[in-house]
């Protein structure tokens, strides 16, 4: 089988896509978050080597080339990929300290792992015909509930049963602290729910207007002049929105380890 | 669009949105876990250390660089207060020295005056004895003068009452008068 990654708002495309409409409007928005193996073949096993796993791969590089090679002068007066790479430490470094303090100092390393995991991935998801990982549930649900799942049972390990007090509110009258335990267990547990959709829904939303836009351009002919606009204006706020959607992942990292850390309200 | 694999089937199923395609799911998933797993062995082993110590680095050059400044600056104070101290040192040496000096000629001058007057007093002494003789001379000069003269002149106009005696003893009273 092939599956083209390329969008297929081509008009000449419509053949392979027989259910779709055979009128020259032929958008497909969501043909871009389509998981396929990369070299060709029909079955997609759990090791396939799939553009997920590409894209993965890339922002490894990308990581690998501006913070690790950017810094490898070791400079006393950075240069300007170093300056990037001190920049992104002190940035995330600064963060964790402010929201957890200083024993959240000691999840450093996994913390910024996260961040730049989904900072690039997201950045790379702009690229033209890249492929956005963090669109998919799949990517951002793991990550959400690993976030989830190590915070709690670090809160338990560390606290034992003072974990709890996050559900019991004492500023509030004893008479609705019950009630406020029940939202609060409940808010509790669909952290990693909103957490994974929020991130998620932002990229796949973001990429799937571009690509409305681009289908209506593809249709439009001379007309195409105001969405080819409306994309670059989209794409602005794509760039905006993939950055800022990788520090709230963080920050709210930061926030549920904080829970973890210092249990009392 | 043939052979009916898993991931076909599902996308046909569908089509609107590959995320809820659960037959993906391993395969995401697993190179999710390679991929966070290198990018933390990244970070936590390469990236992380090599930041800290370049910032550590510079931490300590910039306080290095401040307490050699502060050294410095106490350093230039303290040659400033010894250049000072000196600077007085020798102020009140010079002072020293010109007093000593003045005191010196002062009393130099004071002997050398002291010598020059008792010079001059003993010069004026020896001129006024000198005077007094001078004059002594002259007035015996005088006195034998008006003797003479007056002889010569009593001799001329009247002879006849010569008295040698009387004479000298009239001229002695009126030179005395």
């Amino acid at each position: 089988m092939k599956r083209p990654i390329r969008p297929k708002i081509e008009g000449c495309n419509v053949a392979e896509h027989g259910t779709e409409e055979a009128s020259g409007f032929n958008i497909h928005p969501m043909e871009q978050f389509e998981i396929h193996p990369l070299f060709g073949g029909d079955t997609l096993n759990w090791y396939t080597p799939s553009n997920t796993a590409l894209w993965m791969g890339l922002a490894i590089v990308a990581v690998i080339l501006l913070l690790v090679m950017g810094s490898r002068g070791r400079a006393l007066v950075p240069s300007r990929t170093q300056s990037i790479a001190e920049i992104l430490y002190g940035f995330t470094h600064s963060m964790i300290e402010d929201i957890a303090g200083k024993e959240g100092l000691k999840y450093f390393p996994i913390i910024m792992t996260l961040f730049m995991f989904i900072l690039f991935t997201n950045v790379l998801g702009l690229w033209p015909y890249g492929f956005t990982v963090t669109s998919h549930i799949a990517v951002t649900g793991v990550l959400a509930i690993g976030v989830f799942l190590s915070v709690t049972l670090l809160g338990i390990f560390r606290n034992g049963t003072k974990f709890l007090k996050l559900f019991w509110i004492s500023e509030a009258p004893l008479a609705l602290r019950p009630v406020l335990a029940i939202i609060e267990i409940i808010s509790y547990f669909v952290r990693p729910v909103s957490h994974s959709i929020r991130l998620g829904g932002n990229m796949m939303a973001g990429h799937a207007v571009i690509k409305v836009f681009a289908g209506f351009a593809g249709a439009m002919g001379l007309g195409a002049v105001a969405p080819i606009l409306a994309i670059t204006a989209v794409y602005g706020l794509e760039s905006l929105v993939v950055v800022i959607q990788a520090y709230v992942f963080t920050i709210l990292t930061c926030v549920y380890l904080n829970d973890a850390l210092h249990p009392g309200h | 669009m043939a052979s009916g694999t898993e991931v076909a089937e599902v996308a046909k199923e569908a089509p609107g949105m590959p995320q809820l395609d659960f037959s993906t799911y391993p395969n995401q998933i697993f190179w999710l876990v390679v991929s966070f797993v290198v990018l933390y062995i990244i970070i936590s082993r390469i990236f992380l250390p090599r930041m800290a110590g370049v910032l550590e680095d510079r931490q300590n050059t910039i306080s290095g660089d401040i307490n050699m400044a502060a050294e410095l600056k106490q350093k230039a104070e303290e040659a400033e207060a010894a250049y000072h101290a000196a600077l007085a040192e020798a102020r009140s040496e010079a002072h020293r020295i010109a007093d000593e000096a003045k005191s010196v000629i002062k009393k130099d001058v004071e002997a050398a005056m002291a010598k020059a007057e008792a010079e001059i007093a003993a010069k004026s002494a020896e001129s006024e004895a000198r005077i007094k003789v001078i004059r002594k001379n002259a007035l015996k000069s005088i006195e034998e003068v008006a003797n003479s003269v007056a002889s010569d002149v009593v001799a001329a106009v009247m002879p006849s009452v010569a008295d040698e005696k009387a004479l000298k003893a009239a001229i002695a009273a009126r030179l005395k008068g």
